[in-house]
């Protein structure tokens, strides 16, 4: 299976695997890098002394997330008309901007191709093929947003030992994609869309408030007491959607073995986790590995990692220059 | 149970627990599909049990279509230049962020000339006119394409619409003005009614309150005064069950069902209302 397979397999929700073949370079590296022992925990202890821990990445990207839906909720409030709508499907300056997991269920309910839409799907489909189709969910999407503040009095509540974390199967995600298409096409009416956090909270912010707040209001709540995460996780079909998109997009985040410690804190705040299996020892084939399609390029592994060892690249670029 | 796979002792052995793990991990994967997929189709239950359907901007599908087609994305809300049109919430069910139109509380006057919502649209859920695969419902359609009032000297007069979105109906002649005789004077819906309509008097292109737009009235005619459409409303003689010919607002076929007559009405609850999604009936 070629690695790309594998990484859209492990989307889906397959277990990563361990490398069947590891190249020379790496096992020499990593023959090296635990030659000495002693030498090894001073370089670790070294570079985590010198760590100067930001939010830089985290940062960026709160700002981009809120001035995104800033530009939604002031096009229409001050009636600047700049990005009219709102995230199901919008216009920014004229241009429709369709989002690809609405229109499919729009087109799966009314069961006929929509010219226009179709065509609206387009500047967004190039968007997120370039910039790595889950960057949505992390970089715009305001479900990520509030359910990531939520996400830290998860962790604390865990810490506390006051409520455990259930992970649920990552397949759970696929059998969603799967099923709200066919409860499109069984039902005729946009299902998901009833339930889409993302939408209702869009439309809230937009249009104003209302009684599907407390959906939304549930969802967290369920994620702080329950499972964390559970939505984006196990649940949302437009991450899916937007994953299967940005499969080859040559914008990602990479891994570099040879500056990694492999001490995992990457993983602990990774949404999923499962993408930075390379991180384990033994693990990475390569020595520069790119992180898959299921990756939502928040960069809260760049931000925690002590070494460097994860980077964004641009695909391609760093050969070139 | 008794012959053991010569496989078996090629792959390792689950430990007990591990397999208790994994399928505890399986049952709950499957609650939370089961729990999450349960919980969406309580859509159903406000759609089915709605009483009466939610009337629909102008051009909007029919009620199936227009369900299924709208992507919730509210660019029809914003282009309305008297805010008509609002987005279900969640007691709607499966039109959770569908656009509709409360008549009593503002009503689509067509002061935007071209109906933008319908311009706005992505989907087509609103839509000048309907593909050929999409069924039009008996009595929807418009004879003729109806003339606005606002527009009645310029060169094209009509409003770029197919079907009606109701129709309106005199529901209680008893509470009516006209029926009773009766002038009216002052602000209709009184002076906290924040409704919006165009007056061509006052200015062609900015809607103002219906509360800075007091009225002197003879015998009530607001709902025939106010009605956007050309022949689409008359003030007409009726016999009443008594014998006794009363002035009656008539509803006739122009009638595209825009609410405007309902918004308008001076009685409280309104005496003429639109019925939404309703056919014409000669």
């Amino acid at each position: 299976m070629s690695r790309f397979t594998e990484l859209f397999m492990g989307m889906l929700g397959a277990a990563p695997k361990k490398p069947e073949k590891v190249a020379d370079k790496v096992q020499k590296i990593m023959f090296l890098k635990y030659e000495d022992k002693d030498r090894y925990i001073k370089e670790k202890l070294h570079a985590r002394e010198h760590h100067n821990v930001s939010h830089k990445w985290r940062n960026r990207r709160w700002a981009v997330l809120l001035a995104v839906n800033l530009l939604f909720v002031l096009s229409f409030w001050l009636d600047i008309q700049i990005l009219e709508g709102s995230l199901t499907a919008s216009r920014f300056v004229g241009f429709h901007l369709i989002d690809l997991n609405s229109a499919l269920q729009v087109m799966l309910a009314h069961k006929h191709i929509i010219v226009n839409l179709f065509i609206g799907t387009f500047t967004v489909f190039l968007i997120w093929v370039l910039l790595g189709g889950r960057t949505f969910c992390s970089w715009v999407c305001p479900y990520h947003l509030l359910a990531e503040w939520t996400e830290a009095l998860h962790l604390k509540l865990v810490e506390k030992k006051i409520v455990t974390d259930h992970e649920f199967h990552r397949g759970t995600r696929t059998v969603f994609w799967v099923l709200f298409g066919l409860m499109s096409i069984v039902t005729g009416y946009t299902v998901f869309e009833t339930l889409s956090p993302t939408g209702i909270l869009s439309r809230a912010l937009i249009y104003g408030p209302g009684l599907a707040l407390g959906w939304v209001g549930l969802l967290l709540l369920f994620e702080i007491f329950y499972s964390r995460r559970a939505w984006c996780r196990y649940v949302c079909p437009i991450g899916l959607t937007y994953g299967a998109v940005g499969a080859i997009s040559p914008l990602q985040v990479s891994y570099h073995v040879e500056h990694c410690f492999h001490e995992g804190d990457c993983r602990k705040v990774c949404l999923v986790p499962h993408v930075l299996d390379v991180t384990v020892k033994g693990r990475a084939s390569e020595e520069t590995m790119g992180l898959g399609p299921d990756c939502t390029r928040c960069g809260l592994c760049i931000d925690i990692c002590p070494t460097g060892a994860l980077r964004y690249e641009v695909k391609g670029l760093s050969k070139l220059l | 149970m008794s012959t053991p796979t010569p496989q078996k002792p090629k792959k390792p052995a689950m430990s007990i627990e591990k397999a208790q793990k994994a399928r505890r991990k399986f049952l709950q994967s499957v609650g939370l599909a089961g729990g999450v997929i349960g919980l969406s189709l309580l859509g159903y239950i406000p759609v089915s049990s709605a009483k009466t359907p939610r009337l629909r901007p102008p051009g909007a599908l029919n009620e199936s279509d227009f369900l299924s087609s709208c992507i919730k994305c509210g660019q029809c809300v914003q282009v309305c230049p008297v805010q008509a049109i609002k987005l279900g919430d969640l007691n709607d069910g499966f039109g959770v962020g569908v656009p509709y139109i409360d008549a009593r509380e503002q009503a689509c006057d067509f002061s935007c000339d071209a109906v933008q919502c319908v311009l706005a649209c992505p989907t087509g859920s609103l839509t000048y006119k309907k593909p050929e695969f999409l069924k039009i419902s008996d009595g929807a359609m418009l004879a003729a394409a109806p003339i606005l009032k606002a527009k009645e000297k310029d060169a094209e007069s009509t409003l770029n619409l197919k079907e009606r979105i109701g129709v309106a109906r005199l529901a209680r002649p008893e509470s009516c003005l006209a029926v009773q005789g009766k002038p009216f004077k002052g602000q209709t819906r009184g002076a906290a009614f924040t409704g919006k309509m165009r007056y061509m008097d006052v200015d062609r292109w900015k809607p103002i309150p219906i509360r800075d737009h007091p009225y002197d009235l003879e015998l009530c005619d607001l709902c025939v005064q106010a009605c956007p459409v050309k022949n689409a409303l008359e003030l007409r003689p009726v016999k009443g069950a008594d014998g006794v010919e009363r002035m009656t607002p008539t509803v006739l076929e122009p009638c595209v069902g825009c609410g405007v007559c309902e918004m308008i009405c001076p009685a409280e609850p309104a005496a003429i209302v639109v019925d939404a999604r309703a056919p014409w009936k000669a």
